[in-house]
């Protein structure tokens, strides 16, 4: 691999607390040699070429903390090739995969079969979650520290919570003595039984069976209590309410804990539902104006702390129903910058703190070392014109399934390139 | 007696709820309705203004007075009508919502009547194909001809819905009866009050313009008309309430209650009636009170309306 040179570009890194104008130079093995404003034009061999992205951003490669991915078992919906792809047209390097799959992710040999798929099959670092319990059923729990040995860095059930209290008390246990993450999906479920959009006005107008911001608070509240008596790495996959935030901000200093939101529910609120648009039925389900505006306030006061997809690709025949009987959820990944980028342009959040959320937070909570510039890494990073205007189209999209939440929505920034280990994977035409 | 023929305009191609209509839109139906009444009283009641049209009920959920007043609506008006039994079709057989609308809208159908459990279904259909769909009930959303009949029995007897007070009782949650009557009889100027348990409740219904009540005493003070509706205890998925005479001691209309409305204060129910639960048998065939059969006669007359205006467009 020849060296690369790029100058001018403005570069974040919240990692290592970088927000200049400066370059950055990409070594022979595909690793950062050098990054910042020291790198110019005078400092780099006159014969060689550079490119100048005058304008232009430099960030760290995303990390994506929520994806669905459909292999095993549904690859009509997305296989690592096609999430890989997509994933690169986002800027998005590194994924935690959901376990939610047929068979589910909750046995070492599976892993080893999904390391090796990941690996043959995927341009992006992909960190497969395995299932805190077997085969999500809530009953008992998978080998957490056998899992972890063959490389897993997450457990969560994903879609489903764990309902039981004595269960979830064992469960933080075991993640405390094997050193685990445990990701949660909050969600109670009998307050939520058949409900599919915010319980209110709208659920009120459409006649259809609510989820109330209730279903999530007491989840999030049993868990942080029992987390005062099990201390183990915990994280809330997503919030979506002012309720949850309130429960968050109390307990912050009380106990230790980190919390994600979906850049869903961060984005769009109930209204966007409007004739039954099936593409926007998310768990959580998107809830009032007010609540996004918690979520984004939230974000600003710390008290959120990472930005995710929740890429979810169905297939149309999976959304081509009835609103209650359509599948739940939204293709997102390669919207999940320019759609974030949203909250900067409307001044509702700074662009360091944007980029942080999407790249060395979620890193850090997965102990993990991606997300960030830092010299002798590797090259893991986006170039992105934060200006160029765009329409999001369904029949544009990269992912397999089209179902995106914001169809013919107008953006402001698109990733031009996007690079995994020095190497340029993805160039926007 | 001489039908005028000529189409009618209104803002919608479809009837999917009230929600859509102008109140320009709601006085031309109730108008051609009250053209009906007569009509349907006399010997002959068959006209043929939908001659040649094709009329396809499409019952995914069991109905008797609703299925039957379409059907009788567009026979007297002169469509081919055919009611599509769900229990044997290919539905049973996993054919999606869409999938059918595609083969019917393949026979050229001039109408579709679609009663549906899920909400939001007759919208979905609607967006598959070419002909006119009139909802016939969507799950909990809306079941704007029962407004329309409603409408036209109350003006029928008080002559009027501006300034009326209306209370609407009971099941307001599983109800699309109640959502589709407080968007009608909000627009023509009623004052609503909502009265139900808690639980049977649904949220922020006071956003929707009316006054919400947990009690009867309450809610029915002053009422020109008070509205029943059925307890709906088939959609009813976990415990909403404790027992059914227990309803009825609090939220069924007995005379007693019923003494707290105005004194000509006269009683609805869309059926069918759940006697002993949410209303007194007595009370329910009063002749000078309860209109309730009012109600099911008007309702051929709305639909004949509905049939023929959407069926023009």
């Amino acid at each position: 691999m020849k060296k690369k040179y790029f100058l001018n570009a403005n570069i974040i890194d919240p990692y290592n607390a970088i927000e200049e104008v400066g370059g950055l130079i990409v070594n022979e093995e595909g690793k950062l040699e050098a990054v910042g404003k020291k790198v110019n034009k005078n400092n780099i061999p006159s014969r060689e070429k550079f490119i100048d992205l005058k304008g232009k951003y430099i960030f760290p490669g995303l990390v994506d903390m929520r994806v669905f991915v459909g292999e095993p078992g549904f690859e009509y919906k997305e296989n690592f090739k096609t999430l890989s792809n997509a994933a690169l047209s986002g800027g998005v390097t590194s994924v935690v995969t959901m376990p939610n799959t047929l068979p589910v992710i909750d046995n070492v040999s599976i892993v080893d079969f999904l390391k090796r798929r990941g690996r043959d099959k995927s341009k992006i670092n992909i960190y497969p979650s395995a299932s805190l319990t077997k085969n999500l059923e809530s009953t008992n729990m998978t080998e957490f520290g056998l899992l972890k040995k063959k490389g897993i860095i997450a457990f969560t059930d994903g879609l489903k919570t764990i309902q039981n209290t004595r269960l979830m008390s064992r469960i933080m246990r075991s993640a405390y003595d094997l050193d685990c993450l445990v990701m949660q999906h909050a969600e109670d479920f009998e307050l939520s039984k058949n409900g599919s959009v915010n319980d209110g006005i709208v659920a009120t107008r459409l006649g259809l069976q609510g989820v109330p911001d209730l279903a999530e608070r007491i989840i999030i509240e049993r868990d942080l209590t029992l987390l005062e008596d099990f201390n183990c790495r915990y994280h809330i996959s997503q919030i979506s309410s002012s309720k949850s935030v309130e429960v968050i901000k109390k307990k912050k200093d009380v106990v230790k804990f980190t919390t994600g939101v979906s850049i869903n529910n961060l984005s769009l609120n109930e209204n966007d539902i409007g004739d039954f648009r099936t593409f926007l039925k998310l768990s959580p389900p998107l809830r009032t104006e007010e609540d996004r505006m918690s979520l984004v306030d939230a974000i600003n006061k710390n008290l959120i702390d990472v930005i995710v997809s929740d890429h979810k690709p169905e297939d149309e025949e999976s959304k081509r129903l009835t609103f209650s009987q359509a599948a739940t959820g939204a293709s997102g990944i390669e919207t999940l910058l320019p759609l974030a980028l949203e909250q900067f342009h409307n001044n509702s959040i700074k662009l360091f703190k944007i980029i942080e959320l999407l790249t060395s937070n979620p890193a850090k909570i997965l102990k993990i070392n991606k997300g960030n510039l830092t010299i002798g890494s590797n090259a893991d990073f986006c170039i992105v014109d934060i200006n160029k205007p765009w329409i999001v189209k369904k029949e544009n999209l990269i992912s397999k399934s089209k179902n995106t939440s914001i169809e013919d929505k107008k953006m402001q920034g698109k990733v031009i390139s996007t690079f995994v280990n020095g190497e340029e994977l993805y160039k926007a035409n | 007696m001489a039908f005028n023929k000529k189409a009618i305009k209104i803002s919608q191609k479809h009837l999917l709820g009230i929600q859509d209509l102008s109140i320009s839109d709601i006085n031309i139906i109730l108008d051609e309705a009250k053209s009906f009444i007569s009509l349907n009283k006399s010997k002959n009641k068959k006209i043929d203004i939908l001659r040649g049209k094709t009329q396809i009920n499409l019952f995914f959920e069991p109905s008797t007075r609703t299925q039957s007043s379409f059907e009788l609506a567009g026979k007297r008006l002169g469509a081919d009508v055919m009611s599509m039994n769900i229990v044997n079709s290919a539905i049973k057989k996993g054919e999606t919502l869409i999938d059918t609308a595609m083969t019917l809208n393949a026979m050229h159908p001039d109408l579709i009547v679609i009663r549906h459990q899920d909400s939001g279904a007759c919208n979905l259909l609607s967006q598959k194909v070419n002909c006119a769909v009139l909802n016939a009930g969507d799950g909990r959303r809306e079941h704007p001809t029962q407004a329309l009949l409603d409408a036209l029995t109350i003006i029928d007897r008080k002559k009027k819905i501006s300034g009326l007070k209306i209370a609407i009782c009971g099941d307001i949650l599983h109800s699309r009866v109640a959502r589709s009557n407080i968007y009608l009889l909000n627009m023509l100027g009623a004052e609503l009050n909502i009265v139900a348990p808690s639980n049977l409740m649904p949220k922020d219904i006071e956003k929707l313009g009316v006054n919400k009540f947990t009690n009867m005493k309450d809610g029915l003070k002053d009422c020109d008309i008070v509205m029943m509706l059925r307890l709906q205890s088939e959609r009813m998925t976990s415990s909403f309430l404790s027992s059914n005479r227990e309803y009825y001691e609090y939220y069924g209309l007995t005379p007693d209650k019923l003494n707290l409305a105005k004194e000509d204060a006269l009683i609805m129910h869309p059926g069918p009636m759940n006697r002993g639960i949410e209303i007194d048998t007595k009370l329910a065939d009063d002749i000078n009170k309860s209109v309730i059969k009012e109600q099911v006669e008007l309702g051929v007359a709305v639909r004949m309306a509905c049939l023929k205006i959407f069926g023009q467009q």
